[in-house]
């Protein structure tokens, strides 16, 4: 497919996909380099405040390249340049004032694997809201806590075992500790990274069942290899493919009657 | 219905055989690493066995009020002045009439260590009232005496050929049928420094000057490797300059320890004019050598930290430095001692930079603090090697079997403390 | 889209539902011709086949409905298979019920034929009947070559058969009133007819379906219907 066919498709999705609300997050051209190799390309998305956005595409295909810089977890990496603009809330988060900090404090992420850090249930939920400051004594630490595990549907099998190491727990409690420990800070996002690849069915739609709970606070992105997730959990759904974002609409539409043919094959099943 | 499991696929046999044969290989090279260390370990230890004993001669003495104490004060001062070695010579004289001639004399006043006539003076200025009385007390003997005693001298040689003559022999023999040698555990060994005297030679300033270098080394070596691992590891940008940095820290720990003591000798010696043979600039120049070793096996074990905790950290809002002193490092922490352990335990066993900056000299006081003269456990290994005495080789292997229990506690402490502190991630 | 599915027994599935489908409507496209020939020769032997057909196409019906059910169960599939897959018991569904009006169309044959026919009407119901399994067979072409503009065809092409059926009702209509000895049969023949313009509804009913399947959107335009049965009164006085 030539270069300009491909910008009159994304001009496409764009108007395809324009949501009735002011969005929270837009991207504008985005484009993303490691080193000489371009990973994305031109990327204009727009995410609805408190839906749940998904990514999907093969591997390889940027998604997971794009979820990081919507909180600059690319700015780990030396050789990692990303242009064009990204908006949350109004403002450009690679403007030079941005502090990255400030930015991941109000951008909460959950990654692949569970990855508790290595210390009680308590620490994991309660270093966040240490770290930003958010609480001013030990009573409200503790609250905060016990909020947080309340909303990740946690507290019930914890409440007894708060001090037990983080990593004790099964992998599905283990990624809903991770969970509690993003929205303990209380961030206006949640990014999540095929959070549940490394869980078995039954763990998997407890989270599935917590990210539709969550939706009312917090605008969610995840990244997901699995369709059926997409299509269970988002309510808008981005397809990227070779670094392009092919097709972004709401769910229900791309799952059914997609309107590009490399959607069509990814999202059914066939080689494309 | 056939076999579905073949009994014999093609080469089956000859890849079974292959397997057993590496096995074979691998048990053969093990038992016969562990037999050359059994070997070496325990021909140490049995020729070090002696050292832990020593050999003592009975004298009756008299201790002579008049040349004692001729003014009858029991002044202390007095009592410290006089002259014990007569005492012994006396007694001495007195165990064995028949011997006449100067030459005779001075072998016989020999058979005791030099020492026996300060265990006097510290007996009687213990007891003051042992003056004007007799009694029989155990001397050390000398070293001749003491080898003979432990059968490391034949005596069915010929008597120009073995280092005691066969007077002595019936000295030592009539003190042997009277009951007056006994052999006894050498405390004195564990409790005393150096001595030209290998009867009274003694490891604890060795010891302790070890102890003193390697915890200077340690004070010194372990914040800055640690610190230099940490920034290079987590927050130096990767690059030309970085990579530089760590191809030369990798060199660093590959130079000749000599080099390092070249260096502590022009620099922290001539430079800066630091006290030399103590164990201050030994700790220095070990820290040295050790630092490489913990900056690599630091970085090692910060590496060996999943990329998931610092992200984990990272997209709740922590800095990086938050991530590297609340995460990270912690995690890495075991790995990190256990690398300066092993780094330190290196250090201990080295002598090359420490014969450069001095520490070699012989030093009988124990050392008190870091800046006294001192010298160290291997140096001392190397000096009692290098005496002629016969009886400084037992106290070499013993020596040897010190530091290597040193080595032992060091191992044994980097393992506990990584149980202890290992965290699964 | 003519790419292959990476998972080849997807592929399979789908193909087993779409010949299911494929032999349903050409057993119904039998079933409507042989119904509208043994009225109009009268044939009750004919008719016979004819009811004892239709057990052959409530079967196919269920093997459809089992194999959509499986396919759900196994592939989860998505976009273009998923429509494709949730039309078919639909179609299927759609089919049975033609099936079914065949069969009552034949079951009235035995009554009719022991009375005298009226007027040429048995010769309009044939040609109705003929209009309907045209649109069968060429919607059954829709689904198979996955062609929307042919089933969007076929859906307006049921305005005739409604046309036909209104001609016919009022001629039925005058026939009774003119003869009341001609009512029992004229009732049967206007349940015929009924039961052929029923027929065609299901089928554009399909060709929504088809559409559906091939394009995404679900008919929210209405058909132009013709049928003014509901609404036709004839005054008596007007046979005279």
């Amino acid at each position: 497919m030539s270069a300009y066919a491909l910008q009159e498709a994304d001009t496409e999705v764009m108007a395809a996909a324009k949501p009735e609300t002011e969005p929270l997050i837009a991207a504008r051209n985005v484009n993303v380099f490691y080193g000489d190799k371009q990973a994305l390309f031109d990327i204009c998305l727009d995410v609805p405040e408190k839906q749940v956005t998904s990514l999907i595409g093969p591997s390889g295909c940027g998604k997971t390249t794009f979820l990081r810089c919507l909180n600059r977890m690319n700015d780990l990496i030396d050789i990692c340049r990303v242009t064009g603009d990204i908006t949350i809330g109004g403002k450009n988060i690679y403007d030079p004032d941005v502090d990255v900090v400030a930015l991941r404090a109000q951008v909460g992420m959950v990654f692949q694997k569970p990855n508790p850090f290595p210390k009680s249930i308590f620490e994991n939920v309660a270093y966040g809201l240490r770290i930003n400051g958010l609480v001013d004594s030990k009573g409200e630490l503790k609250d905060a806590v016990e909020r947080a595990l309340t909303q990740a549907g946690l507290i019930d099998e914890v409440h007894d075992r708060l001090e037990a190491p983080g990593t004790s727990l099964s992998g599905g409690q283990q990624q809903r500790l991770c969970i509690a420990r993003a929205i303990a800070v209380e961030p206006k996002v949640i990014l999540m990274d095929e959070p549940c690849s490394a869980l078995d069915p039954i763990a998997t739609a407890r989270i599935e069942e917590l990210i539709d709970s969550l939706r009312e606070k917090f605008t969610i992105i995840i990244v997901t290899h699995s369709m059926q997730q997409a299509a269970r959990v988002s309510q808008q759904t981005a397809f990227f493919h070779l670094g392009y974002l092919v097709e972004y609409g709401a769910t229900d539409t791309i799952f059914t009657a997609p309107s590009d043919e490399r959607t069509e094959s990814y999202i059914t099943g066939r080689i494309g | 219905m056939t076999d579905i499991i073949k009994a014999s696929l093609p080469g089956l046999p000859r890849r079974h055989a292959a397997e057993r044969r590496f096995q074979l290989y691998g048990k053969l090279a093990i038992t016969l690493a562990l037999g050359f260390l059994v070997v070496m370990i325990g021909m140490i230890g049995v020729s070090s066995i002696g050292a832990f004993t020593q050999t003592q001669i009975a004298l009756s003495i008299n201790f002579d009020a008049d040349s004692l104490d001729p003014d009858g004060t029991l002044d202390p001062a007095t009592l410290a002045q006089a002259n014990y070695g007569s005492l012994v010579k006396a007694a001495l004289r007195e165990a064995f009439p028949q011997v006449k001639g100067r030459r005779d004399m001075r072998k016989l006043y020999g058979l005791v260590s030099s020492d026996a006539e300060f265990t006097l003076q510290n007996k009687v200025a213990e007891n003051p009232a042992l003056v004007g009385t007799t009694g029989k007390f155990w001397f050390v003997a000398s070293d001749d005496v003491d080898q003979l005693a432990k059968g490391n001298i034949d005596a069915s040689l010929p008597e120009t050929s073995r280092r005691i003559s066969d007077k002595e022999l019936g000295w030592v023999e009539q003190l042997r049928t009277s009951g007056d040698v006994q052999r006894v555990a050498n405390v004195s060994f564990f409790t005393s420094g150096d001595s030209r005297e290998p009867e009274l030679a003694g490891i604890l300033s060795a010891v302790v000057g070890s102890a003193l270098s390697l915890l200077v080394c340690f004070v010194l070596s372990f914040p800055i490797g640690i610190m230099a691992a940490i920034y290079l590891e987590e927050f130096a940008p990767r690059g030309r300059w970085s990579d530089l940095i760590e191809i030369n820290i990798n060199n660093l720990a590959a130079v000749p320890s000599i080099v390092f003591g070249l260096l502590g000798l022009a620099i922290l010696l001539n430079t800066f004019g630091l006290p030399r043979s103590t164990p201050l600039v030994g700790g220095m120049v070990l820290a040295l050598m050790t630092l490489p070793t913990i900056i690599i096996a630091s970085r090692a074990s910060l590496r060996a930290v999943p990329p998931s905790i610092r992200e984990a950290a990272l997209a709740v809002g922590a800095s990086e430095v938050q991530t590297a002193f609340h995460h990270v490092a912690p995690l890495a922490l075991p790995g990190m001692l256990t690398g300066a352990i092993v780094g330190m335990a290196r250090a201990l066993g080295d002598t090359a930079p420490l014969l450069m900056i001095g520490m070699v000299a012989f030093i009988v006081d124990i050392p008190a603090s870091i800046l006294e003269p001192a010298t160290a456990l291997p140096v001392q290994v190397f000096l009692w090697a290098d005496s002629p005495e016969r009886a400084f080789l037992e106290k070499t292997s013993a020596a040897i079997m010190v530091l290597l229990l040193f080595l032992v506690l060091m191992n044994l402490a980097a393992v506990l403390l990584r149980k202890k502190y290992e965290r699964r991630f | 889209m003519d790419q292959e599915h990476i998972v080849k027994s997807f592929d399979q599935d789908l193909n087993q539902i779409e010949s299911l489908i494929i032999e349903m409507g050409g057993l119904v496209e039998a079933q409507i011709t042989d119904a509208a020939t043994a009225l109009k020769r009268r044939d009750v032997e004919l008719g016979g086949k004819v009811i004892s057909g239709d057990k052959r196409i409530d079967a196919l019906e269920s093997d459809i409905d089992q194999a959509v059910v499986r396919i759900l169960a196994q592939r989860q599939p998505m976009a273009q298979d998923l429509r494709a897959v949730v039309v078919a018991p639909k179609i299927a569904s759609n089919l049975e019920r033609i099936g079914d009006y065949a069969k009552n169309i034949a079951k009235r044959t035995s009554v009719l034929a022991k009375t005298e026919p009226i007027g040429s009407s048995a010769g309009t119901i044939k040609r109705m009947c003929a209009l309907v399994q045209d649109m069968v067979k060429d919607v059954l072409n829709a689904y198979v070559s996955r062609n929307a503009e042919t089933a969007d065809d076929v859906r307006m092409r049921d305005e005739e058969v409604d046309q036909m059926h209104n001609t016919l009702f009022r001629e039925l209509l005058t026939y009774m009133m003119e003869d009341p000895r001609a009512i029992s049969p004229c009732m049967h023949l206007l349940f015929i007819a009924k039961n052929v313009e029923r027929m065609g509804d299901h089928t554009t009913s399909i060709a929504e379906q088809v559409h559906y399947m091939v394009s995404g959107e679900i008919f929210d335009e209405e058909r132009p219907k013709s049928d003014t049965t509901s609404t036709t009164f004839i005054e008596p006085d007007a046979a005279e």
